[in-house]
């Protein structure tokens, strides 16, 4: 091949691999392009404080979105803890022996597990076996299990991040393993926490097979009141309108859909301000 | 305060054990109710089974329609994801400049954002009927839009996988390349790609669990009519699929009905498992081999 041959070959599949690259984002354009259309002449504060209803003109996402709200709270009060915890023992106490190599080995697993086996999981753990019921703690705490392994793992990055000066400075003071942990390590390392926190949340907020094979509930009428209390979701909301043969439906699954990616967006937004906060702090 | 100190590091190995409570707790559960049900039904029959029609008044168990369909579903994504995600991938490590990557990247990764339940809503609404558009015998449900679709939602994940395995490759291996004249095309196929290759065969073992276990969006847009085919234009069944339709309905814990949803569930456990542990291993391996 001449020269100019091989330059012009490599011109053009550099061309052909950005093409690949814009198509892919003109599919995400045509997807929220679709949801707009179909879904903003919907969108109300009507439809977001309403009930679900047979009319679809009427019905509403009130219920769903509660559900949604309550169960994500609850998910983090669970996940938070015993996934820094976790990370903590991982990253600050574990020795480099089996057991350790075992328990990271399981979590990078985890996390590739298919969400709906998580809800197989929680209807044989948390409904069942625990009698939990279909609840909202069931619920959570089966979302919690499937958030951890993203918590831990992200939390382990950002105690990675803390320079090692800081932790020597606070033994050199006397301070114990723990002091230096909770004191000095976890402060610095918080705004990583939580930005892998959110992240982990924000997926968890779209889930919806797990809560279906859980056992949530398809048409609730009603607002979530206690932890025993039965509960659906957005997503399951917007799953159940899209599943019926009626066009009217559609539109109300579609702007259900745009008071989720709204909700995503929030959570996004924060999570790299954060991270953003977070860069500064450890670049001083 | 010192004394303490024992039970604190004693209470984090407790839940770091949480995650190893969590593998154990998921193979018991599927394990229970598929030895309940591998009683009534002979494991031959649910592994070889050509029909699957747990829910007639005369059942029969038989896992390959749900297997098939799940097959030709992840198949169409992989077609999809697989050459896209690469390409993507080459352009982003090889050619595009710091600046381009910073703005192309986050965007990219929005797509791994979204919801699958949204992507079901756009696999049936706007995939399907834009394919019908085409191929005027596709069904209103059919392997073919979800396959799509799944491919796309799958994409960034092969890209920034096959991404990092590529930059882990060490710049001596291209600068060599170029001073034997080779172009950028020549150095990326001939030299960094292979040089990745445990790294973007990790990457796409995991996009192949991945979409063997995705569900909304089959359970949404692809039917729910198990059928033993290989034709992407008819409605079929995935596992995912099936464990969600019987999880709608009202069937009552303890039948051989409700047991078939943990049965199915434990083939898609050991399945997406295999290959999740394939994956780390290569992973793992590529990261040796350049550090």
């Amino acid at each position: 091949m001449t020269l100019s041959m091989r330059r012009a070959t490599d011109l053009a599949f550099q061309v052909v691999a950005l093409l690949v690259l814009l198509i892919a984002l003109a599919a995400l354009g045509a997807l929220i392009f679709d949801v707009v259309r179909d879904g903003i002449g919907r969108l109300s504060w009507d439809f977001i404080t309403g009930y679900p209803s047979r009319r679809a003109s009427r019905a509403g996402i009130f219920p769903a979105l509660t559900g949604s709200v309550f169960i994500i709270l609850l998910t983090a009060a669970f996940a938070l803890p015993i996934g820094v915890a976790a990370a903590i023992y991982l990253e600050e106490y574990g020795k480099r022996n089996f057991v350790s190599r075992a328990i990271e080995i399981n979590i990078t697993n985890l996390s590739a597990v298919p969400s709906i086996i998580y809800g197989l999981l929680g209807l044989g753990v948390f409904v069942r076996v625990m009698g939990m019921g279909r609840s909202v703690l069931a619920g959570a705490s089966t979302l919690a299990l499937l958030a951890l392994p993203v918590v831990i793992l992200s939390t382990r990055e950002a105690l990675r991040a803390v320079p090692g000066s800081i932790r020597e400075g606070s033994y050199a003071l006397g301070a114990t393993k723990w002091q230096t942990i909770w004191h000095q390590v976890l402060p610095i390392a918080t705004p990583g926490i939580l930005t892998g926190l959110i992240l982990a949340l924000s997926r968890a907020i779209g889930e919806t097979a797990p809560l279906i094979t859980m056992g949530a509930l398809t048409y609730v009428s009603f607002l979530p009141n206690s932890l025993g209390s039965p509960f659906t979701v957005l997503p399951i909301q917007i799953f159940n309108w899209t599943s019926r043969p009626q066009q009217d439906f559609h539109a109300n699954a579609a702007a259900g859909i745009l008071v989720l990616m709204a909700l995503l967006l929030t959570m996004n937004a924060v999570a790299i301000w954060l991270r953003d906060r977070y860069q500064r702090k450890v670049a001083l | 305060m010192r004394r303490f100190e024992p039970l604190i590091e004693r209470g984090l190995f407790l839940c770091a054990l949480v995650s190893v409570g969590t593998t154990v707790g998921i193979i018991a559960v599927l394990a229970v109710d598929t030895v309940a049900f591998l009683r009534e039904v002979p494991i031959t029959e649910f592994l070889f089974g050509t029909e699957w029609t747990p829910l007639f008044s005369t059942p029969s168990f038989g896992v390959l329609p749900l297997v098939a369909g799940t097959a030709l579903v992840s198949m169409i994504a992989m077609l999809v994801a697989l050459p896209m995600g690469l390409l993507s991938s080459i352009y982003l490590s090889e050619y595009a400049n710091s600046h381009v990557r910073r703005i192309l990247k986050p965007v990219l990764e929005l797509l791994a954002g979204v919801p699958t339940v949204v992507y079901g809503y756009f696999a049936l609404l706007f995939v399907t009927p834009l394919l019908q558009q085409v191929i005027p015998t596709l069904g209103g449900f059919n392997a073919l839009g979800p396959g799509i679709v799944m491919g796309i939602m799958i994409l960034p994940l092969v890209s920034s996988l096959s991404e990092d395995a590529m930059r882990a490759v060490p710049n001596g291996l291209r600068e060599g390349s170029y001073a034997l004249g080779a172009t950028k095309m020549q150095t990326s196929l001939r030299v960094v790609v292979p040089a990745a290759f445990s790294g973007i065969t990790a990457a796409f073992i995991l996009a192949i669990s991945r979409a063997v276990g995705e569900t909304m969006i089959v359970a949404i847009a692809a039917g729910q009519q198990p059928r033993l085919t290989l034709n992407p234009l008819v409605q079929i069944e995935t596992m995912t699929a099936y464990i969600v339709q019987v999880s709608l309905g009202d069937t009552p814990q303890g039948t051989i009905e409700y047991r078939t949803i943990f049965a199915v569930g434990m083939l898609l456990f050991i399945g997406t498992f295999g290959l999740n542990l394939v994956s780390a291993w290569l992973r793992q391996r590529y990261r040796e081999e350049y550090s």
